[in-house]
């Protein structure tokens, strides 16, 4: 019942808050920050619950209810390590949003807190649903407010970025809905019991092809949300035009969500079909590191920038989960995590930029360290995370999925880790025009204050605490991933007429560094992978 | 059905007496909530069949108050209207001409012989002619009335002979009589047969207007009141599916091949024209007539997916199309200036911002026209695909999906519209009549149901469910 308190409270505070919108535009800022930090209690709390260990079962707690009888379709929520990890993100991110929007946002207070409230209320919904259409209807619930965000709040060129993101999002939604409603049908037939309960329909018995096209349809939706190249090209002109707190919560959040139900969903529902599929989709990731990076390379916008650089760092997800194996995707969950974090951050301070000199062409600015140098440094460690320096939480991710993906394809990973080479280049880029060089104009520019101070030490102690203890992340979403790997597993073995790729669970796997042993325990990796292993002497 | 013909009489006989045009209206509001308690009445009882004429059963009487109630929303939207756009001359004939109108398509529902569907066509079809040219002083509305007359004069004959063919091979004009009808082996029989009921198609189509019988449909709801599109929209719309669905269940049409291909290609080309054509359109009110042509067509795919599911499916789409369309009409009555209806998209630049309640509610309409989840019309759009999905139809839902996605542009662009900073928002606050509160009242009430159709749809499902025709 908690769970779903979690959604009703944020889509209540969200009424609230427009209309008491009405009258003040304080109160609806506060009454959100209650909303979304009663979200972050009770996050903390199920953690709490969940590091003490008396969880039994898969998920820590869960929530059902029935909605639809006729059609089976019920209200199901549940929560383990993974949904919990992003649920923390969530809220995290809705906090810094509504603050970092306090001075942002100036009209129509109470009607922006309200759509911000919504999109939260739907990426919560998406990261707990256990029902596929329920799924369906928070993936759908998120775009609209999503959409009004951007049109209404945006900047110069906000109705065609809001027209885009809606209809390539909408579109790939759709494919999707037909792939529920096809999975739905034919264990409709085979089973006689027509559900979209996600732990009925594990294990659905179909034909290879079926089972590929049902996929595909998944895979778009999720990889047009993930902006993998060549479905990319909604992201640079939503980010670019979203207001901060927008850009903060579609990167930091929305591209997660991709990420997110090609783990809980694509995997475990079609394991055949997904490893069919995996080369391709290690290739588009690929190809969108290195595309990402390139054109990060060229903007000359600072959103725009900052929003390649998030195509490439989702490549490195894609590419991690269809490495099937344990150590990359923890590499995935953690990338989830430390992109948003650090990739939100950028994004505070584009806006703080943009709201402190007009203007997001980084040819006009250079020389702000010496007028904001509190923005400079905090810059300066947001930019090295993303450029994977060791110590912060980028680091962490991406080599866990390199190491991973390597042992699955080794020419994709070495051509992926190029990708490492060009963020530093594009990141230094970033450091170099803004903050240091010539000065082009003289700005008379405030540095940060007292609030935008908090929001960002609060940034830098979590990706700098990623950095150094990413075991506190990854033990969280350990033994969820586990349990769905198993699930691929065991659903990719029981196939007779499969291929007889086998996935036993390895003796531990001989990995150099203290961290990743700690984590991949249980790390499994195919036979063919492991020789390769010890041939290369790790 | 006695009420309302009864109360016919009685309204004309008032207005002999005395006109009053409130007077009016509020009796006919009477006498259709006597029908619908009427109607509701019946609803436990057996199946009522008259002869081979009508029958009453469960499927009817649903449709029955499904017409009634619409009706009834309707008429307080005419009342405000009337009163705004035609406050001098003589408003109380109108409220005979609807309820003559709702009159014709409840007999509709219910009818289960080619006599009585073509009596009550016509009853609903004259009365339309006259309530689309009612307001006698705008040069559109009677064009648009004209047009109806021509275009709807030529679809009845086309029924006729379709039905006169029919009876030549069948000799029986029941559709439970052609239900035993086997087409006889030599071709010319069979051929005729089809033939009948392809003209049938045809002047069901215009009724209906879908592809390639659609176009009527833009300037007629331009030119007709904003009430009056409505009425064309959700009633007379609705009591032509009902009997569709009745024809084809009971006559069993379903075996024609050639019928029902027929009908996926104009359900094809009703989704995707329906949805192309709207993104041209400048006038609020033609874009809501595009939008019927396509979700008609997609209300087919239900159709074509035959007993059972199909007829359940499309019930619930009807009905959950009709409350959505009503409201969004409703919006464009209540919002209209005096001197002129809030057709232009332009009148709608700002609204959110003057009125946002009223704006609000406009966006739940069109969202749900969109088929966007915590609306009506997102379930509408599932219990479709379902039901297309479930008989294999994958084409069919394909072009559904895909010209959904189509459709949203336009939805998308009133809403964009309605957002935009309105710029002489001082001029304009003058020019827009402070809204009437029962208006107000009966679209929160719309917009209410839509929302929670889309959240709880269930209620609704298991009603459609126990229909059995």
């Amino acid at each position: 019942m908690i769970l779903a308190w979690l959604i009703i409270v944020l889509m209540g505070c969200g009424l609230l808050a427009w209309v008491a919108g009405r009258w003040n535009n304080t109160l609806p800022r506060i009454i959100s920050l209650a909303g979304v930090g009663i979200q972050l209690f009770v996050v903390v709390w199920l953690w709490l619950i969940h590091q003490q260990g008396n969880v039994s079962g898969r998920w820590i707690t869960s929530y059902t209810h029935s909605w639809i009888p006729s059609f089976g379709i019920q209200i199901k929520f549940g929560v383990d390590g993974l949904s919990l990890l992003m649920l923390a993100l969530t809220s995290f991110l809705g906090i810094l949003s509504v603050l970092a929007s306090w001075k942002e946002i100036k009209h129509r207070v109470g009607f922006f807190h309200f759509n911000l409230l919504f999109v939260l209320a739907g990426i919560t919904g998406v990261f707990l649903s256990l029902d596929l259409f329920l799924f369906y209807f928070s993936w759908e619930v998120m775009l609209i407010p999503m959409y009004f965000l951007i049109s209404i709040w945006g900047n110069e060129n906000k109705v065609y970025a809001a027209y885009k993101f809606f209809l390539f999002t909408q579109a790939s939604g759709l494919l999707m809905f037909l792939s529920i409603l096809g999975l739905y049908l034919v264990h409709g037939q085979h089973t006689g019991v027509y559900t979209f309960d996600y732990e009925q329909l594990l294990g659905t018995v179909m034909a290879p092809q079926t089972a590929f096209l049902l996929m595909l349809g998944f895979v778009i939706a999720f990889i047009v949300k993930l902006s993998t190249v060549p479905f990319h090209s909604w992201l640079p002109d939503a980010h670019t035009q979203a207001p901060t707190a927008g850009s903060v919560i579609l990167a930091g959040l929305l591209l997660k969500t991709g990420a997110y139900g090609l783990i809980r969903f694509v995997l475990p529902l079609f394991p055949q079909a997904s490893h069919q599929f995996a080369p391709v989709a290690m290739i588009l990731g690929v190809i969108s590191i290195l595309y990402g990076a390139k054109l990060a390379f060229a903007q000359t916008d600072l959103k725009r920038l900052i929003a390649y650089i998030s195509v490439s760092h989702m490549g490195f997800i894609l590419l991690g989960i269809y490495a099937f194996n344990q150590m990359a995707m923890q590499g995935v969950v953690m990338q989830m995590v430390v992109h948003g974090v650090s990739t939100g951050a950028l994004f505070i301070i584009a806006g703080a930029l943009h709201e402190r000199i007009h203007t997001r062409d980084i040819g006009q600015m250079g020389g702000l360290w010496r007028k904001m140098p509190k923005m400079g440094a905090i810059g300066l460690i947001f930019v090295m995370a993303s450029l994977g320096l060791p110590g912060l939480g980028n680091f962490v991710a991406e080599i866990l999925i390199l190491i991973g993906s390597f042992s699955d394809n080794k020419a994709l990973t070495v051509i992926a880790t190029i990708g490492l080479v060009a963020a530093t280049i594009y990141s230094l880029r970033i450091m170099q025009k803004v903050f240091y060089g010539k000065e082009q104009k003289h700005w008379i520019v405030a540095d940060f204050g007292f609030r935008e101070m908090g929001i960002m030490i609060s940034l830098s102690v979590v990706i700098i605490w990623l950095g150094l203890f990413p075991a506190s992340v990854l033990n969280l979403a350990k033994s969820a991933l586990i349990s769905l790997s198993e699930i691929t597993n065991k659903q990719a073995q029981a196939k007779p007429d499969g291929n007889n790729r086998k996935y036993p669970v390895p003796n531990h796997s001989v990995v150099g560094m203290t961290v990743i042993r700690e984590n991949s325990l249980n790390n499994q990796i195919n036979p063919k992978a492991q020789i390769k292993n010890d041939r290369t002497g790790y | 059905m006695v009420i309302l013909a009864g109360g016919i009489l009685f309204i004309m006989i008032l207005i002999a007496v005395k006109r009053n045009h409130r007077l009016a209206c509020i009796s006919t509001l009477l006498i259709i909530s006597a029908a619908i308690i009427a109607a509701l009445l019946q609803i436990g009882e057996k199946p009522n069949a008259i002869g081979e004429i009508v029958v009453v059963d469960r499927f009817g009487i649903y449709y029955q108050v499904l017409l009634l109630s619409a009706t009834f929303v309707i008429s307080i939207f005419s009342y405000i209207s009337l009163e705004r756009f035609f406050p001098n001359k003589r408003k109380e004939e109108y409220y005979l001409l609807i309820m003559l109108a709702t009159l014709g398509a409840c007999m509709m529902a219910i009818s289960t012989h080619f006599i009585s569907f073509f009596v009550s066509l016509e009853l609903l079809t004259i009365s339309l002619y006259t309530l689309i040219a009612y307001y006698r002083e705008r040069a559109k509305s009677i064009e648009a009335g004209l047009k109806y007359l021509v275009l709807a004069a030529m679809s009845s004959a086309f029924l006729l002979f379709g039905m006169a063919l029919v009876y030549a091979i069948s000799g029986t004009l029941s559709f439970i009589g052609l239900s035993a009808i086997t087409p006889p082996l030599n071709s010319s029989g069979a051929l005729m047969l089809i033939a009948g009921i392809g003209l049938m198609i045809v002047g069901i189509g215009f009724k209906l207007a879908l592809v390639p019988f659609h176009m009527w449909a833009p300037d007629v709801y331009e030119g007709a009141s904003s009430p009056v599109s409505a009425f064309i929209a959700s009633v007379s719309k609705g009591s032509i599916v009902a009997i569709l669905l009745r024809l084809f269940m009971m006559a069993d049409l379903y075996r024609y091949e050639k019928v029902m291909l027929a009908f996926i290609i104009i359900a094809i080309l009703s989704m995707l024209i329906g949805n192309l054509l709207a993104l041209m359109q400048n006038n609020v009110k033609r874009i809501l007539a595009y939008s019927s042509i396509a979700h008609l067509g997609y209300l087919l795919v239900a159709f074509i997916a035959g007993k059972g599911m199909g007829m359940e499916a499309a019930t619930f789409y009807i009905t959950i199309y009709m409350v959505t369309v009503i409201g969004a009409f409703g919006i464009i009555t209540v919002i209209s200036p005096a001197d002129q209806e809030a057709g232009e998209i332009e009148n709608y630049k700002g609204l959110f911002w003057r009125k946002p309640f009223l704006a609000a509610l406009f966006t739940i309409f069109l969202l749900s026209l969109a088929g966007i989840p915590l609306t009506a019309g997102f379930m509408g759009k599932y219990f479709l695909l379902t039901a297309g999905l479930g008989k294999t139809e994958w084409p069919l839902a394909f072009v559904l999906v895909v010209s959904s996605v189509i459709g949203l542009f336009y939805y998308l662009r009133v809403i964009v519209t309605m957002m935009k900073p309105d710029e002489n928002s001082a001029s304009s606050t003058s020019l827009f009549l402070g809204s009437s509160l029962g208006g107000i009242l009966v679209l929160t009430f719309l917009g209410l149901l839509v929302v929670s159709l889309g959240i709880y749809p269930g209620w609704l499902i298991e009603m459609v469910r126990s229909l059995n025709p």
